[in-house]
């Protein structure tokens, strides 16, 4: 019986090798995307294999790799926390291999798809390698491993200015984030083992550190915005809604799905795990960072007509939910409220798995019908759920359970949240007391926004009637991509209905990191009631509302089933005005409009109507041209500052360019001579 | 009759009440009103008739309805009836009340206004996109006030549990709390906003520029039509017996004492008959506002849910 | 009237006199604004008058009358005579808009409560955990008048911010002595008829009650 560490190292063996075949395997692309689409599905079942049982276990398997420099081998580590993230991986990884088994075959009479398959594969090498590394060196080896992977898969349709932007955006951003990490590595191994031996890098001496409550604060700080850049924290983002849509649809998916998350477990790593004991205001920092993306990041996708966009925008909202789950924790575990920091973090863990599955289905479902129309904004959709049959029910699960609706998954990690909320009241901070109901009310209204975000998703683009251009029939997507998505939507229904289940699963984590446990509370009362921390408090029994729901709705139809009436087909109601067309449905423009103008001054909104008039005539326009953009405000006030305060600086700099060689010699020989005199 | 049955005879009897109940309670507030404005009602049981009318008759789809349009209204229904499974309205020993705590049954709702809104989109007409995109904003707005009013109401009772929640009200002894009050009255505009009455939306309106809910529905004929009228019959209902139930639940039933079952019937009537006066009301006393004023009129419910939460706090 | 009973009733009155601050922030109409102060002034009026029964301290009961009688009545109706007389613009106009407003003036509270809790540890009255929402009731006055543009909003955010402080006194202490809370209503009083002379000379210097106009009073440069 293989541990669940030879499972993890073997997938990753698998992916690199996969890698490096499709390298050779150029010539035969259509062999070569169902090669590697199964054979990829299969190393991440290894992956998530080996996940699911280091969770379940909640041991502890370490192992060092005599390889890299000499004297620094890398060091490995799969712990309950590791492997809950190795799972999230692996699982998204198997729904997204076998959808891109038919989702690559669009590309192939357009492009090589032999580039996207390898870096694919590095890709998700490079994620389960962050993941189980167990030292500095070896963490950012493998995190610039995913970082520049998921460069080229974002450059991938390179032929587009925008896409092309949005990489490099991303990679600059990405960095910038790498270099605060390594800055607070930098500063753990220092306090470790001082700077004289390369033992500090191992993350062992880093959690045996002492570290003054100063230094420890700064390393958390230095960590958190890092990781923040990379996991699209507002206002760190603006890389996120334009690196994911550029991305094709399954890298989309594993970007939002999965990739975000390493950030997360990278911030849960320092924060609860090498950085000593956690401070109160680190949660309430993480908590308000988490709220203002959860609120903002949903008012921002619900601004947005491109779907993919708008589901990029989901996702910093998403983290943002996260986010707030693990402030929270922080701030319980700061109390020693050990039981509640478990349910807020076991809330935050489900809630990332929630988001990876349903994201992922609403990436690929973005995907799907980017593939049957080639058209990216909603405004020039409609009408789809005639034609899609399988995507459009699979999508709407999707919906609701990024809507966070019962009996989906979505809805049970927001209880879980809100529960944990609701407990607030017992910290001994009387202040923190009345400030953090309101943190609650932030993120009722992020929820609630959320639900109006993706009834605006699929009511836009899958229903009324088709926006485009006449004539045009869209046609149902192959099968391994409506496999894949109907794999995700009944995760998301089962993840929904068996809380208890998951929640016994993954409560290693917290009991490894916070040193408690919700698994046997939440279980107290039988599989079938949820009940974090007594039934006194709460309860919800996810299987029973689905259960009576489905009963309800059963016994109705075989009623109506009984005693028929006529059925009968009729045009619409048009108020008797008879030519009622297409163009005057609802657009996702106008769906949106009272958000707008409630939440205007969150963007930046230019709005111009022109009436295009007939000669001589200004009482009888012939049209009308109605133009609308709406920005990030953070565009103007964070970013274009920055950015022009460097091209000036580049401009200075650039001043040193002479392109004589004497002068660079100078400068050479000037630095040596400085060097020599300070060092 | 406190054998093995007991549990199963009150949720039944519970899940009657709720069916019955609801067309009853609109009745009732149209007969009032009718009274107050001077004209005849068409009786108590008017919405019932209409309902066993619409029951039986043909059924009319637009050539573009889609299966989310024919099955919004029985997820709708189930929805709601579910819901009505749960709050606890003649006996704090319901059964499942345990199946959902007051978040996830304000979630339930929310299926419904989902599908509901899905359905206004699924035509095509500009009304139904119109309601739909209302309503959404209506029920996002709302939210944190909710969420508001329920933490205050759970700061009191320690629980979100309908059940407990309503036990310990009526158990300990009466306290006068700023925060509650502050909470009912958040909850009062909450309900008003949620179900659909003057002055956030007119249940009783076809004019285009002012339709919410209705805006939606317009499509919808025979039983589907029936479907989504009792099932916004039963929302009325249920949004006041749970103020009922979290707010004055003196009278209903505490747990193991069935005896006091009919006692709770009557009371329940009695309070649900005061309600729908004072619905009546304020009902005939505003006109509906301008859709973009809901938007402060939840923010004042957001407001005194706020008061009361800091009220709890400061002065308890 | 046991003393526990007496505090709770004066809880819910100090959370009246809460919600009225709010509505003086959120109401959009002069007339509006009149009535909630008077309900204000009525709220303070019970409350001090039960803070003296409950104590027995009877001179509360003067001040009580006193409140009743000047800001119930009299004061509205000088303003209400004013608005009348001055043909003032219906609508209260306002500067930062009605939200924001909200939420500030609840993190103001939230501040008073933190200012006030070392107090709340101290005393040992059983009015003290009103003292938070007197401090508040001054803040939102205050906030009041930063944030709206007309001179009658001004007064009355600035009478509310009085009644803020005489509710303090009360909560506080049971009370001023009975000449100072003479001599403070009497400058009310005689405040207010300023006011109105004030308001009559501002008209006719500007043609205008916006204290935008009043900008102009600087020196030019």
């Amino acid at each position: 019986m293989p541990s669940p560490f030879d499972l993890v190292s073997a997938s990753i063996v698998a992916f690199l090798f996969i890698s490096l075949v499709s390298a050779f395997l150029a010539r035969h692309q259509r062999f070569l995307v169902n090669f590697s689409s199964l054979l990829s599905a299969a190393a991440c079942l290894l992956a998530a294999t080996g996940g699911f049982l280091a969770v379940l276990s909640g041991g502890v398997e370490a192992f060092v790799l005599p390889i890299g420099l000499p004297d620094l081998p890398f060091y490995m580590r799969l712990d309950a926390l590791s492997g809950f993230f190795v799972t999230l991986v692996g699982l998204l990884g198997f729904f997204v291999s076998i959808y891109s088994a038919g989702y690559l075959r669009g590309f192939l009479d357009r492009r090589s798809v032999a580039p996207l398959i390898v870096f694919c594969n590095i890709f998700m090498a490079g994620m389960i390698l962050v993941l189980i590394a167990d030292d500095a060196y070896f963490f950012m080896v493998s995190w610039e491993l995913m970082a520049v992977s998921s460069f080229f898969l974002v450059f991938f349709e390179d032929e587009q200015v925008q896409n092309r932007r949005a990489a490099f955006i991303y990679i600059l951003i990405a960095h910038i984030g790498a270099i605060l990490i390594l800055l607070s590595f930098g500063i753990m191994a220092g306090f470790a083992t001082g700077f004289e031996s390369f033992r500090g890098y191992t993350f062992e001496a880093m959690r045996s550190a002492e570290m003054p409550a100063v230094w420890a604060s700064i390393v958390f700080i230095a960590a958190f915005l890092g990781f923040a850049a990379k996991a699209g924290v507002i206002p760190l983002h603006v890389w996120l809604p334009e690196a994911h849509p550029a991305a094709p649809s399954n890298i989309s998916a594993l970007m939002s799905g999965v990739m975000l998350k390493t950030a997360i477990y990278g911030i849960l790593r320092v924060g609860f795990d090498l950085a000593s004991e956690p401070q109160w205001w680190w949660g309430g920092m993480v908590l308000v960072f988490g709220l203002f993306s959860a609120v903002l990041g949903i008012l921002y996708a619900l601004m947005q007509d491109d779907i993919k966009r708008l589901l990029a925008y989901s996702s910093v909202e998403n983290i943002g939910i996260t986010l707030i789950a693990v402030g929270l924790a922080m701030i319980f575990a700061y109390v020693k409220m050990n039981t509640l920091a478990a349910l807020a973090m076991a809330a935050a863990l489900y809630h990332m798995l929630n988001h990876a599955v349903f994201k992922g289905l609403l990436f690929m479902g973005a995907g799907a019908v980017l593939h049957a129309t080639h058209e990216r904004s909603m405004e020039g959709l409609g009408g789809l759920i005639h034609k899609m049959k399988w995507t459009a029910p699979l999508f709407l699960v999707g919906c609701l359970a990024a809507s966070g609706l019962p009996p989906f998954n979505g809805f049970v990690s927001e209880w879980l949240i809100f529960q944990s909320f609701l407990l607030t009241p017992a910290l001994p901070g009387r202040l923190l007391n009345l400030l953090i109901p309101l943190g609650a009310a932030a993120l009722a209204l992020a929820a609630a926004l959320s639900a109006r975000g993706f009834v605006k998703v699929f009511g836009i683009t899958f229903l009324g009637q088709w926006r485009g251009k006449a004539g045009f029939e869209a046609v149902e997507v192959n099968w391994p991509m409506r496999a894949a998505m109907m794999m995700a939507a009944a995760s998301c229904l089962a993840l929904g209905v068996f809380p208890t289940h998951v929640i016994g699963w993954l409560d290693s984590v917290p009991q490894s990191l916070v040193g408690g446990g919700i698994g046997m509370t939440a279980r107290a009362s039988g599989w079938l009631w949820l009940t974090p921390v007594a039934s006194e408090r709460a309860s919800y029994s996810a299987p029973l509302v689905f259960f009576f729901i489905a009963f309800v709705i059963g016994a109705i139809y075989l009623a109506f089933k009984a005693r028929r009436v006529n059925v009968r087909r009729a045009p619409m109601w048009d108020c008797g005005f008879e030519k009622v067309t297409p163009r005057m449905q609802y657009t996702a423009t106008s769906m949106s409009m009272p958000t707008r103008r409630i939440f205007g001054f969150v963007f930046s909104i230019k709005e111009s109507v022109r009436a295009v008039a007939r000669q001589g005539s200004l009482f009888f326009p012939e049209k009308y041209i109605y133009h609308l953009k709406v920005r990030d405000r953070v565009w103007n006030y964070l970013y274009k500052p920055v950015s022009e305060a460097s091209f000036y600086f580049a401009r200075r700099v650039g001043k040193l360019q002479h392109g004589r060689i004497q002068i660079y010699l100078l400068y050479s020989f000037v630095t040596l001579v400085v060097l020599l005199v300070f060092a | 009759m406190t054998g093995q049955y007991y549990p199963i005879l009150l949720e039944a009897l519970q899940v009657i009440i709720v069916l019955l109940g609801a067309p009853l309670l609109v009745g009732w507030v149209r007969m009032v009103k009718c009274w107050t404005q001077g004209r005849r009602s068409a009786g108590l049981l008017q919405p019932l008739r209409d309902i066993s009318k619409f029951l039986v008759k043909d059924t009319v789809l637009a050539h573009n309805a889609s299966w989310i349009f024919t099955a919004t209204p029985y997820v709708v229904f189930g929805a709601t009836l579910v819901a009505g499974a749960i709050i606890p309205v003649v006996s704090a020993d319901l059964p499942l009340a345990a199946t959902a705590d007051i978040i996830a049954l304000v979630a339930i709702f929310a299926v419904a206004r989902f599908f509901t809104a899905l359905a206004g989109l699924d035509v095509g007409t500009a009304f139904g996109g119109m309601g739909t995109s209302r309503e959404m904003m209506v029920s996002s707005l709302a939210e944190p006030a909710v969420l508001m009013s329920v933490f205050t109401v759970s700061l009191v009772s320690h629980s979100t549990s309908l059940s407990y929640m309503v036990h310990d009200i009526t158990t300990v002894s009466f306290v006068l709390r700023p925060s509650l009050a502050f909470a009912l009255l958040a909850f009062v505009l909450i309900a008003i906003a949620e179900t659909g009455r003057i002055p956030v939306d007119n249940p009783s309106t076809h004019l285009e520029l002012t339709m919410i809910h209705e805006a939606m529905i317009l499509e919808y004929s025979g039983r589907h039509l029936a479907l989504i009228e009792w099932a916004s019959m039963m929302k009325l209902f249920l949004f006041a017996s749970l103020g009922i139930s979290l707010f004055m639940p003196w009278g209903i039933a505490g747990i193991d004492d069935p005896g006091m079952i009919p006692v709770a019937l009557v009371a329940l009537t009695a309070k649900l008959a005061l309600l729908g006066v004072g619905l009546v009301l304020v009902e005939t006393g505003l006109s509906k506002m301008r859709i973009f004023r809901v938007a402060e009129f939840l923010g004042m419910a957001f407001l005194l849910a706020t008061l009361g939460m800091l009220s709890y706090f400061i002065l308890e | 009237m046991d003393v526990n009973f007496a505090a709770q009733i004066n809880g819910i009155l100090a959370a009246l006199i809460l919600l009225t601050s709010f509505g003086l922030l959120v109401q959009k109409r002069v007339y509006g604004l009149l009535h909630i102060f008077a309900w204000q002034g009525l709220f303070l009026s019970i409350s001090t008058a039960v803070v003296g029964y409950s104590t027995g301290l009877h001179h509360l009961y003067i001040s009580a009358l006193l409140t009743l009688a000047l800001k119930v009545f009299a004061l509205p109706y000088i303003l209400y005579v004013l608005i009348h007389k001055l043909h003032i613009h219906k609508e209260v106009e306002d500067m930062v808009n009605v939200p924001t407003t909200m939420l500030i003036g609840i993190a103001l509270v939230i501040f008073s409560y933190d200012l006030m809790s070392p107090v709340r540890e101290l005393s040992s009255l059983v009015t003290r955990s009103t003292l938070a929402v007197a401090l508040s009731t001054v803040m939102l006055g205050l906030l009041m008048m930063i944030t709206r543009k007309k001179a009658i909003t001004q007064i009355v955010g600035f009478l509310s911010l009085e009644n803020g402080l005489f509710f303090a006194a009360t909560s506080a202490t049971y009370g001023m002595p009975l000449v100072v809370e003479l001599g403070v209503a009497l400058d009310i009083l005689i405040a207010a008829f300023i006011f109105g002379i004030f308001f009559f000379q501002i008209r006719t210097t500007f043609d205008s009650l916006d204290l935008k106009e009043m900008e102009k009073l600087k020196e030019e440069e």
